[in-house]
């Protein structure tokens, strides 16, 4: 047990240190810490900073170093994180295509498929979304009904996904479709790499409770991709599915609980100058907070020791969704309590605009839903860590 | 960065975790608990003999193992799994540590090894019969008189001491207020003028008692009047020891939990198949799951010794008092009836959990702790 660096973590925290000092500067500093995965503010110039980063190396840290990557370590890529949101860097536009797509790739794509598709990645040419959801395919996501079929050297796609992230910023989609004619649940499905930019292909916004469209509905209407734009076996697209997942709930989050730790200080600060600071239970609620998202950041470092020595995340990447969600959630409903009468008003009503804090509030609550909602990861934390016994279907 | 143990620390729980299967089942705490010692002579002395467990932290000059809090917390949370009755916390984690950091060579020298060695039964008086502890609220004087110091004055909730044969206090110096004036004393566990009344305790498998001192003539440990750090610095070791303890009792009451969901069959399935048992299991694996993060964590601190201790004592203290409690609670409720018996060992784990979390501070104690160190 020893939370200090070894002598080659610190040079390359100081590496990376130094890069963001000398490179985060005039119009992406003042980004600072702006937008989120599913929050669009600053594009533009988020992705450029991001094409920055890839080439110097700082995308697709963890992909072998054949593949343009660094073959960082897990306590690497964490001192990256670290020292980003240290930097108060912009959030990132590629989370799909990084830090979803990328590790599925790795696990399972050909060498071919490799090299097609992790250049563009890096480069931020080719941004991704995530074809999982259908309106009858949420917690139950082996009920997925879109199909696609060969026809000679392409599959033809006919279906619909919902919940769509970033559908509309995207050039690629990552898709679980049903490949085998009347075959049901996790069976017959394939993951189809599928070019958005297609007649076949109709994006419709979704509003939020938030005001504003970071999700679409995808209507797939004799879509098409070759017969080779296909990860993994056909008909085996659930196993490479629930490795996404996986990735959805384990590393791609390692980031999350350092935007955490700056919201709580933001929330902190905000009760300090409204004076809620003052309020005895506020107080108390907020030094729950506190404790829960440090929690989160041990329970971050124990799971990482764990994945650095079985090199695999596990089902125990399930306790860490629910948790940070939960949490989450929790404090985003102390953030309005805190903002007090100034918390019924928001910024800009027309059209509906919101501040940070209200955008915690309304926001968290799709965190408890999306990559497996709490109850499925209750169940999964039952069943495949505990060892209880499955619900009879 | 690493946030596991060696190989060394987990053979080490190995070892502590055989002897206590053997030496402190379900039945002997059932025995001891009833007892009003509340300890086993002979497992005591096997404990120090055999593992030497109570000089586990004890510097090599003081005839200890020089061992850090990390193992030391190892060594508690096999403890609270077995609810182990035995005044360990009192003498190993409370009386140690204060002597350790309030003590001078000589002091250190004359009191530390008889405790290495299993020979001494030493305990921390802090807490008064107004339930407070912190600087204001110690009120037992200590007085000079012509060079010798008396105490005068009650204390209570004092855990072992009634058994203990040295017994630490935490008092203050006559005409002084809040922190200064703040000074340590040891006494004999039969000093004159020295009344001790084992108390009733709803949490029969640790013992505490009231101690009233009448002129009872006591020796400085430390500079009297200089204790204040010393004493606070004692607390938050406490506080990461006594969540350690609670943490290795949480992930027993999880399993007694998991294992009957998997065989108590209704409705012709077994419980843990209803998500209404299997989600209380898994929210209960999360809680358990990140105390251990804090309680870890903290002990390194701990070991350490850094600036983060009083933080992430107060921390765990926190989550780690309504995490077991919580999880001692579910526990009786998945058990259903069988779960209320006196028979059945729930109980034992909730009035634990229960008396864990009100003792050194509740969950809401340790956040407006917590929100002071951090500068809410």
């Amino acid at each position: 047990m020893d939370f200090h660096d070894s002598p080659a973590e610190a040079a390359f925290r100081a590496e990376v240190r130094g890069w963001l000092a000398d490179h985060l500067t005039a119009e992406y500093a003042a980004l600072g810490g702006v937008g989120g995965e599913a929050d669009e503010t600053g594009w533009d110039v988020r992705r450029e900073w991001e094409r920055l980063l890839g080439a110097h190396g700082w995308v697709g840290l963890s992909w072998p170093k054949d593949h343009g990557g660094r073959a960082a370590s897990f306590a690497e890529q964490v001192i990256f994180q670290e020292e980003y949101a240290r930097a108060n860097a912009p959030a990132r536009v590629s989370f799909f295509g990084e830090g979803l797509f990328a590790p599925t790739l790795i696990q399972f794509g050909t060498d071919e498929q490799k090299r097609r598709y992790l250049p563009k990645i890096q480069s931020v040419d080719e941004l991704w979304c995530q074809g999982f959801s259908e309106p009858n395919a949420g917690s139950d996501l082996a009920n997925v009904q879109t199909r696609a079929v060969l026809d000679g050297d392409e599959w033809v796609i006919n279906g619909q996904k919902v919940w769509t992230t970033l559908a509309h910023r995207a050039d690629w989609c990552f898709v679980v479709t049903r490949t085998v004619e009347g075959s049901q649940g996790h069976k017959g499905l394939s993951f189809l790499l599928v070019d958005m930019h297609q007649p076949g292909i109709e994006i419709r916004p979704l509003r939020q409770m938030t005001g504003s469209a970071e999700f679409n509905e995808v209507f797939f209407d004799g879509a098409r991709t070759p017969a080779d734009h296909v990860l993994g076996p056909v008909g085996e697209g659930w196993s490479v599915a629930m490795a996404t997942l996986g990735f959805e709930r384990g590393t791609a989050f390692l980031s999350r609980q350092l935007a955490f730790q700056r919201e709580m200080q933001d929330l902190i600060d905000a009760a300090q100058k409204n004076g809620a600071a003052r309020d005895p239970l506020l107080r108390n609620k907020l030094a729950g907070h506190y404790v829960g998202v440090k929690i989160m950041q041990y329970n971050g470092q124990r799971m990482l020791t764990q994945m650095s020595r079985t090199g695999a995340v596990g089902p125990e990447a399930s306790i860490g969704k629910l948790y940070w969600s939960t949490w989450h959630r929790a404090f985003g409903e102390t953030a309005v309590q805190v903002l007090g009468t100034d918390g019924l008003t928001i910024r800009n009503d027309a059209p509906y605009e919101l501040d940070a804090l209200h955008l915690t509030f309304m926001g968290s609550r799709a965190e408890t839903i999306y990559a497996g909602a709490s109850e499925i990861q209750r169940n999964i934390i039952g069943e495949r860590v505990l060892g209880l016994p499955r619900e009879p279907r | 960065m690493n946030f596991a143990f060696s190989d060394e620390q987990e053979e080490l729980r190995r070892i502590i975790r055989q002897f206590l299967e053997a030496k402190s089942p379900s039945s002997e705490v059932r025995r001891l608990m009833e007892t009003t010692e509340g300890y086993d002579s002979a497992v005591w002395s096997q404990m120090a003999e055999q593992l030497g467990l109570q000089s586990l932290t004890i510097p090599e000059e003081y005839g200890g193992q020089g061992y850090s809090f990390v193992e030391l917390g190892i060594a508690l949370e096999e403890m609270g799994r077995v609810l182990l009755c035995a005044p360990y916390f009192s003498t190993v984690v409370l009386a140690t540590n204060a002597i350790l950091n309030a003590g001078n060579d000589a002091e250190k020298k004359a009191l530390l090894p008889g405790i290495a060695a299993g020979e001494t039964i030493a305990a921390l008086a802090f807490t008064e019969p107004n339930g407070k502890w912190d600087a204001a609220g110690i009120t037992l004087e200590a007085t000079n008189k012509g060079g010798e110091w008396v105490l005068d004055g009650t204390k209570s909730f004092v855990i072992d001491g009634h058994t203990a044969n040295l017994i630490v206090v935490v008092a203050r110096v006559a005409g002084t207020s809040n922190t200064d004036g703040i000074a340590l004393f040891t006494v004999a566990g039969d000093a004159a003028g020295l009344t001790r009344t084992p108390l009733a305790t709803m949490d029969q498998t640790r013992k505490q008692a009231k101690l009233d001192f009448a002129g009872v003539k006591a020796t400085p440990l430390g500079e009297p009047g200089q204790g204040f750090a010393a004493f606070s610095k004692t607390l938050d070791q406490a506080a990461v020891a006594l969540a350690n303890e609670m943490i290795g009792g949480a992930q027993c009451v999880l399993d007694m939990s998991v294992e009957y969901a998997k065989v108590r069959v209704q409705f012709g399935r077994p419980i843990g198949s209803f998500q209404a048992i299997k989600h209380k299991c898994a929210d209960m694996l999360l809680e358990v799951e990140s105390g251990k993060s804090a309680a870890y964590y903290a002990a390194w601190c701990a070991a350490e010794d850094n600036d983060e201790l009083p933080v992430v004592a107060a921390l765990a203290k926190a989550y780690i008092s309504d995490a077991y409690f919580h999880c001692a609670a579910e526990n009786i409720q998945i058990h259903g009836g069988i779960g209320f018996t006196w028979e059945h060992d729930a109980h034992l784990y909730f009035k634990r959990a229960k008396s864990s979390e009100i003792y050194l501070g509740d969950a809401t104690y340790h956040r407006e702790l917590l929100a002071q160190r951090i500068g809410i």
